[in-house]
């Protein structure tokens, strides 16, 4: 199958690869650069797993394919903070036990993160209607927006 | 769940597009891809070649251009949520697209994809027949018009032939006019159980022109012609009809799903149309 040259920039350096047109984003990310930050749960625009940032908006990574990323600026969970250096939303969560197992949190910190951005979030069920494209199985949500509401406090 | 090959083609131009799409029979376009790449993702689709038209210039834009407003094809969901032009000169769609799915699928999800894609339970076009939009469709032969009304044929199914792209849709402005939407979706962002968008424009204090469209509750959407005329020469101080709202569910072929049944979806929509014309009235 023929491939085609892509740069894309992830968490702020170029990476070039041969790619097939078919390869998901979401796969470019995990399997070719090995940012297994971003989750992969569904892979058809349903669970929020692997929300990204694409040239600073929020997207899933498994509705795009990689060469359509071509030229653009991706931002996934790993460029947020580091062990030990966690953003302040990061923070958020962390001491809002804002979750369990895991798997959803990294679609939820980049959903977050573009909330944030372009809403006001004034009130709970703001951010309810915001996160309502990421699913958690396991912490029943209350937890996530009361570390999302902390950050929104702390930016007024 | 990963898609099948296909010859991937980045056009820069509406005409690269239209010549791409004549010159393979089962290309397909992509634009924000928030319905195809599921479908491609499950396979339901295998298209040998995709026509990428994300990187035409000029095809994602709100206008204002006399008595009417222009929306570019590669126009997003989120822009047209945030666009103070659409605010000004249709409040109601400003509504709709809050319902529209989800942040991150509107930041890529498209005006034109939406309506050439038409999902049965889908806001936009309910939202193109509610405003009698017009699309402008280009092909590789020339170009024409279609009317909303006239686009939505079946589920899934418009008057787009397969080498034919929707480049622009018109919206004729529509001055002191109320209007009233109102949806039920299991969750915030799916598609709607049921919805409708209605506007009323007033002359001496008496109904003169009204318009009810409705999703979610037939193959396509749809507008309620019947229940339309019946409004003229109304007032609605004390309520909606009873005849009105009967006639809003007798136009409805609502389905059964896992979600709700067919009952209920025509008993949901004639109470969400007595919410969505009581609030045009108060506005008008």
């Amino acid at each position: 199958m023929s491939t085609r040259d892509i740069t894309v920039t992830v968490n702020g350096a170029a990476h070039r690869h041969a790619v097939e047109p078919r390869l998901l984003l979401s796969d470019f990310l995990r399997g070719t650069l090995g940012l297994t930050g971003t989750h992969v749960g569904c892979e058809h625009g349903v669970c929020g797993a692997c929300t990204v940032l694409l040239d600073g908006d929020s997207m899933r990574a498994c509705l795009m394919f990689a060469v359509q990323a071509d030229g653009c600026r991706v931002e996934t969970v790993e460029s947020l903070g580091r062990i030990g250096q966690l953003n302040p939303l990061q923070q958020s969560f962390h001491e809002h036990h804002a979750l369990q197992c895991g798997f959803c949190t990294p679609g939820m910190l980049m959903t977050a993160t573009d909330l944030l951005k372009k809403y006001p979030l004034a009130t709970d069920d703001e951010i309810r209607e915001g996160l309502s494209g990421n699913l958690c199985r396991c912490t029943g949500y209350e937890h996530i927006v009361a570390a999302i509401r902390a950050v929104v406090k702390e930016r007024t | 769940m990963k898609p099948a090959a296909f010859e991937y083609i980045v056009a820069d131009s509406v005409e690269m597009a239209v010549a791409s799409l004549t010159q393979a029979g089962d290309a397909k376009i992509i634009a924000g891809g928030q319905s195809l790449v599921p479908m491609l993702n499950f396979r339901l689709l295998r298209p040998s070649v995709l026509v990428d038209i994300n990187r035409i210039p000029d095809l994602a834009y709100v206008r204002e251009d006399g008595g009417v407003i222009r929306i570019g094809a590669l126009t997003r969901h989120h822009r047209l949520e945030t666009s103070p032009v659409i605010a000004r000169h249709f409040p109601v769609l400003t509504e709709a697209m809050a319902h529209v799915a989800h942040l991150a699928i509107r930041n890529r999800g498209t005006i034109g994809g939406s309506l050439s894609h038409a999902d049965p339970a889908a806001e936009l076009p309910m939202m193109a027949l509610l405003l009698d939009a017009e699309l402008r469709v280009v092909s590789a032969s020339g170009a024409r018009t279609v009317a909303a009304r006239d686009f939505f044929r079946d589920a899934l199914s418009v008057d787009l032939a397969e080498d034919e792209i929707v480049t622009e849709v018109v919206l004729p402005k529509l001055p002191n006019t109320g209007w009233g939407f109102a949806e039920v979706a299991r969750r915030s962002g799916d598609f709607a159980l049921a919805a409708v968008a209605a506007t009323l424009t007033l002359s001496d204090g008496k109904i003169a022109r009204a318009r009810v469209a409705m999703t979610g509750v037939a193959p396509t959407a749809r507008r309620v012609t019947e229940a339309e005329r019946l409004l003229i020469g109304q007032r609605l101080d004390d309520g909606v009809d009873s005849d009105v709202i009967e006639a809003v569910r007798a136009a409805t072929e609502p389905p059964t799903d896992l979600h709700a049944s067919a009952e209920y979806r025509r008993h949901l929509v004639g109470v969400l149309a007595g919410r969505a014309l009581a609030a045009a009235w108060g506005r008008a």
